[in-house]
């Protein structure tokens, strides 16, 4: 089986996975959200995800971290079973939710502590890094305040800081950077990508705009509807603009079709 | 500046809220009391002589401990009704088949009257207390467990997916996600079925109970005294508002995360 050799190797690894689901009690209303999928991604990789809305992107991301089973298929991380070996991985995946999810009786540096919380990290070294993560996002002096006293874009970078401090080393980020401003935004992409590279984890981002994928992503996936792979593209280091411009070119023709 | 301001405004609206909260009590008591002075005691004792008694039952040791045996039975029944209504909860929770199930079952004792409660608990126990637990504990079981219910279906499932996300165990699960989702729908449950289970208790001291308000006010009622009968019914009323109070009091502290909007529903 080719399955064995390649879940091994790669840190994620889908192999013709399918998700539908129901609508009602009869089968013909079934709503497929992905269809065949079939995708690896090696460790140390970042991956852009692409893909026009509601073609399944959350969907494959919340197969991956194993919150939904596939209806058909097999998903590996690390060789496990995400969805039946879900203790196994714990630690081990860290996700950035397209909401900002926050636990609304918590306080910012308490809805960061929360990972390391469930990795039974003592609570002084825990706060520790909790503040760290806050502060490189800019939300010094706001580590008390509850999520409703903080503006959207705050409490996304909470989540981003939630999701991080784990040092978990897949992090799944759903739109991470849309809720930002230009020049946070920038900084905080230029920081992700320094951060996944430096620590050697494996990032799958999804994202609406072909400039952060090219900016930032090792390689591009683009999705049609229903999630399914339509083009995938490494970006090399040495590439020409002319290169460059050509694979923009063919991601916009791909996401238009 | 805004701080301040409130500061400034905040006696005469303290006042005005006492006034506001007391004043229906001032024109029923002086009705009562004119209504005292045009019939016989026995119908319409004088508020003094109601007062007279109500300090009579706090200052006699015997009789405040008739009043606080009677605050056992509502805590222990609702102690009991609560844990029990927890688990059922929990399993039809987690449990489609169970849930239908139980469901009906639970609808159809919402409809026996605490009365029939109380024969029941006649025949199948014996001994006061064990009656009195079974009567409390089964006429606030199902309002429980429905309130238990639907507060675990009505947790944001966005969230429940996040904490997951983190794999943690089922302890802690419950201790950062469960409880503090829950907590405010358990908070008014106790709120509704506290002051169900003061009514009820009144009944259900009547199976042969030899203390406590129920007992009291069957005294006062086979001595035609009026006036000892509102002293006993005034005794469950404060124990109800002081639990009340302190059940505002928790979540003034539990639920200080929340926003407080400026224009009101
Ligand atoms: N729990 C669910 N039940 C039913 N249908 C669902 C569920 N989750 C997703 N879907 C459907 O699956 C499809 C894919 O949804 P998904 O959230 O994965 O899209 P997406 O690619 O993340 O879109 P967006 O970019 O807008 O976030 C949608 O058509 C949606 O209606
Ligand atoms: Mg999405």
């Amino acid at each position: 089986m080719t399955l064995a050799a390649d879940a091994r190797e790669a840190e994620i690894h889908l192999e013709h996975v399918s998700k539908w689901f129901g609508r009602g009690e009869n089968d013909a209303e079934m709503l497929r959200a992905v269809d065949g999928l079939d995708i690896s991604i090696a460790r140390g990789e970042m991956v852009a995800l692409l893909g026009k809305t509601g073609c399944g992107k959350s969907t494959t991301f919340n197969m991956i971290c194993g919150l939904l089973a596939p209806s058909e298929g097999t998903v590996r991380v690390q060789g496990c079973d995400p969805f039946k070996n879900f203790n196994d991985l714990r630690g081990k995946i860290a996700v950035v939710f397209q909401n900002d999810r926050l636990l609304p009786w918590r306080t910012a540096i308490g809805n960061v502590e929360l990972g390391l919380e469930m990795l039974d990290m003592p609570r002084p070294e825990g706060r520790k890094i909790a503040q760290s993560w806050l502060s490189r996002l800019g939300l010094e002096g706001h580590e008390n305040d509850y999520p409703h006293a903080l503006s959207g874009g705050m409490r996304q970078r909470v989540s981003i800081a939630r999701a991080f401090a784990t040092d978990a080393s897949i992090l799944l980020c759903d739109e991470p950077f849309s809720a930002l401003d230009e020049i946070t935004g920038q900084r905080l992409r230029e920081e992700f990508a320094n951060l996944v590279r430096e620590n050697r984890k494996t990032a799958v981002f999804i994202t609406h705009s072909i400039n952060e994928a090219l900016q930032i992503g090792d390689r591009v996936v683009v999705m049609t509807r229903p999630a399914k792979i339509a083009y995938d593209v490494r970006l090399g280091d040495g590439a020409t603009s002319e290169q460059n411009a050509a694979i923009r070119a063919r991601i916009q023709d791909v996401l238009a079709a | 500046m805004a701080r301040s301001m409130r500061k400034r405004g905040a006696f005469p609206h303290t006042a005005m809220r006492a006034a506001e909260i007391l004043a229906p009590f001032l024109l029923l008591a002086a009705v009562w009391q004119i209504a005292s002075y045009n019939f016989p005691s026995y119908l319409f004792p004088s508020l003094i002589d109601v007062f007279v008694h109500t300090i009579a039952i706090f200052a006699s040791w015997s009789l405040f401990a008739e009043v606080l045996a009677t605050v056992g039975r509502i805590l222990a029944g609702l102690v009991g009704a609560f844990l029990l209504g927890t688990a059922i909860a929990t399993v039809m929770a987690r449990f489609r088949g169970i849930d239908r199930f139980l469901a009906p079952i639970l609808n159809f004792f919402q409809g026996i009257p605490a009365l029939s409660w109380v024969v029941f608990a006649i025949i199948w126990f014996h001994g006061t207390e064990p009656r009195i637990f079974f009567i409390m504990t089964m006429t606030a079981l199902p309002a429980f467990t429905f309130q238990v219910l639907d507060a675990l279906r009505g947790m944001s499932n966005d969230l429940v997916e996040m904490v997951m996300s983190f794999r943690p165990t089922r302890g802690k699960m419950f201790r950062v996600m469960i409880l503090p989702a829950i907590l405010p729908d358990i908070l008014t449950a106790w709120k509704v079925n506290l002051g169900n289970a003061s009514r009820v208790v009144v009944v259900a001291e009547l199976v042969g109970a030899t203390g406590g308000v129920g007992y009291e006010l069957l005294q006062q009622q086979q001595i035609f005294d009026m006036a000892g009968a509102l002293a006993w019914t005034l005794q469950l009323v404060f124990f109800v508002l002081i639990m009340q109070k302190i059940i505002a009091l928790i979540e003034a502290y539990a639920f200080r995360y929340r926003a407080i909007s400026e224009r009101s529903l």
